[in-house]
């Protein structure tokens, strides 16, 4: 099922004009805070009108300038930010809120969503006593047993700290790989693009200004400035080799080899790794007598300059793409530039953990 | 403290006009509360002031006004009369919708203060899980503005126990009929030598009225207790 949404709408202190396509899979929406990323999931779920607009969903149109169908018309399931559990009710009772008034069986059922979601010791407490995490793992199986064509998502990990927000993530993995629905993801965490995503849309100015496939929008280093220097990084594809003695991984990225500690993965499976460009580091020959153990071979592919005293270098890596950071100085004394051949060091420790995740069905 | 059978004719009778008109006029305040509340409509303002009108007026003009529309002759009257066989005038009937167009604005003040009080984003929520306008308010609203509802018909019914103006005027003081607990302690009073009985009905109305008040207190928190979140055993 794809979804086209086109909507122009003006806000106290911004226009929002935009266009967004999109199918199965998470499409995550992306601009800092007060950017109207809200009002956009909104105008989607149908609690915002807004003053022009076009949205279709498979071949329903949910509104344009004279149809408006009310939220309980457009099978939307919505996870808030904030859960919206119902608090008078229980667990159980919030999860089955919506069954009398959806004719289809949900993709996934109520069992195997509770037992996915690890719902079962929940279900006869009251929102009221649930952690931040458990209240959003309840918001979204509930969305899910509505048996919604398309799943919307409002920041749901952003009320949660580092460690709550890392329990809640594989969950969020393998429901994205499951439902086969399209999931519009609104966010302002680089993190969660990286590990969820299979599209991305920036939005900045009321406009989307880059929209494409995860590993191009976060290896595109126009990216960059909106999503934080310090957060940029492109993200590569491993498969898992082997596990060593000493606790250490070794994945294949492209046939080279990456030695990462702590890789909770069997031989075969594929994870996404998220490597942040400022942990890059690149050198015209092969570094010797160095502790770091992950020394990539690479082709300089672009080189841009940005603000400030930094530059850009999008490395390519047997048909992928790695992003560093590099001064301008080093540009200079190193004599970068296209075409070049690079060593491209990441230390081992600076791959997050949370940058790991399994590759679904992508 | 034992109430003779006039007393005794009083009281329930007053019990009953009170049920009824507590009764009837609930879903109408909750319906107006709602309107209220979570609307906007051209004269929103006006209907507000006419809901609070009973409020303001003196109760012997709301007696009369209810007297011109509601008496045998009246539009209201002719029309309950021919359509359901329904008559108010000098009746309890009558004394019953004096009680609830009385008690009305204090119910529908509570109740709007309750539904206003019910986080609106949870019935955005309730709507995108596919829930149909009326079933969001049976099972969010409504639920979450329980122990306001529930004030709000405890209002309604001190304030159909204890009304007096509107009702002597609209249906008079018909012992057995009309008369309820505060015109008869009215019509005791008004003969000399009947302090005594007097008193013994002033004693049962002030139980009456304290019971209800602490009935709806303990109601009250054990709904919020509910609401508030104690896991279901």
């Amino acid at each position: 099922m794809q979804f086209d949404l086109r909507l122009r709408h003006a806000l106290p202190d911004l226009t929002l004009d935009i266009a967004l396509q999109g199918g199965p899979g998470v499409t995550a929406l992306f601009g800092p805070s007060g950017a109207g990323k809200t009002s956009i999931i909104n105008a989607v779920a149908g609690l915002f009108r807004p003053d022009h607009g076009r949205m279709t969903l498979g071949d329903r149109v949910l509104f344009d300038d004279r149809v408006w169908l009310p939220p309980e018309r457009r099978r939307m399931g919505y996870v808030f930010q904030d859960g919206r559990l119902f608090p008078h009710l229980t667990v159980r009772e919030n999860l089955r809120f919506g069954a009398p008034y959806s004719a289809d069986a949900p993709p996934l059922d109520e069992d195997t969503l509770i037992d996915l979601l690890a719902l079962a010791p929940l279900l006869n407490r009251r929102p009221r006593t649930l952690s931040g995490g458990e209240t959003q793992r309840v918001a979204l199986a509930r969305a899910l047993l509505c048996a919604p064509q398309m799943l919307l998502m409002d920041e749901p990990l952003a009320a949660l700290d580092g460690p709550r927000k890392e329990d809640i993530l594989p969950y969020l993995d393998r429901v994205k790989s499951q439902a086969g629905i399209p999931i519009l993801y609104v966010t302002h965490a680089v993190d969660e693009i990286a590990r969820l995503a299979d599209h991305v849309a920036l939005l900045q100015n009321g406009r989307i200004t880059l929209h494409g496939p995860v590993f191009d929008v976060l290896s595109d280093p126009a990216a960059m400035p909106l999503l934080g220097v310090r957060e940029a990084g492109a993200i590569l594809h491993a498969v898992v080799a082997d596990h060593g003695a000493d606790g250490l991984t070794r994945l294949s990225v492209g046939g080279q080899f990456m030695e990462l500690p702590g890789v909770d993965a069997a031989p075969g499976e594929q994870l996404r790794l998220r490597i942040l460009a400022r942990d890059v580091i690149l050198s015209r020959t092969r570094p010797e007598g160095l502790s770091a153990r992950n020394i990539l071979y690479t082709t300089i592919d672009a080189l841009q300059t940005g603000r400030g005293p930094g530059t850009a270098v999008v490395l390519q890596l047997e048909g992928q793409r790695l992003l560093a950071r590099v001064t301008d100085r080093s540009v200079a004394d190193l004599a970068l530039a296209p075409g070049q051949a690079v060593y491209a060091i990441v230390k081992s420790t600076s791959v997050a953990r949370s940058a790991m995740m399994r590759l679904g069905q992508d | 403290m034992m109430l003779d059978p006039a007393g005794w004719e009083a009281l329930l009778l007053s019990l009953r006009v009170a049920f009824v008109a507590t009764l009837c006029a609930l879903p109408v305040a909750l319906w107006l509360a709602w309107l209220l509340a979570r609307r906007e409509f051209p004269g929103k303002a006006v209907l507000s002031a006419l809901v609070h009108l009973p409020l303001v007026l003196p109760p012997v003009v709301t007696g009369y006004l209810l007297l011109v529309a509601f008496g045998r002759n009246g539009p209201l009257g002719q029309f309950f009369e021919a359509t359901l066989g329904l008559t108010f005038a000098f009746r309890w009937t009558g004394a019953a919708l004096a009680a609830a167009i009385m008690g009305l604005p204090l119910m529908v003040r509570a109740i709007r203060l309750a539904l206003e009080a019910v986080d609106p984003r949870l019935e955005q929520a309730a709507a995108t899980l596919g829930t149909p306008r009326w079933a969001v308010f049976t099972r969010i609203t409504l639920p979450l503005a329980l122990p306001g509802v529930l004030a709000g018909a405890v209002m309604g019914f001190a304030k159909a126990m204890g009304e007096f103006g509107a009702t002597i005027t609209f249906v008079a003081n018909i012992p057995g009929e009309t008369q309820t607990l505060p015109s008869a302690i009215y019509a005791l009073l008004q003969i000399p030598g009947q302090e005594g009985p007097a008193a013994t009905l002033v004693l049962w109305a002030v139980a009456i009225s304290v019971g209800a008040v602490l009935l709806s207190e303990w109601l009250a928190r054990r709904l919020a207790r509910r609401i508030g979140g104690r896991d279901a055993v």
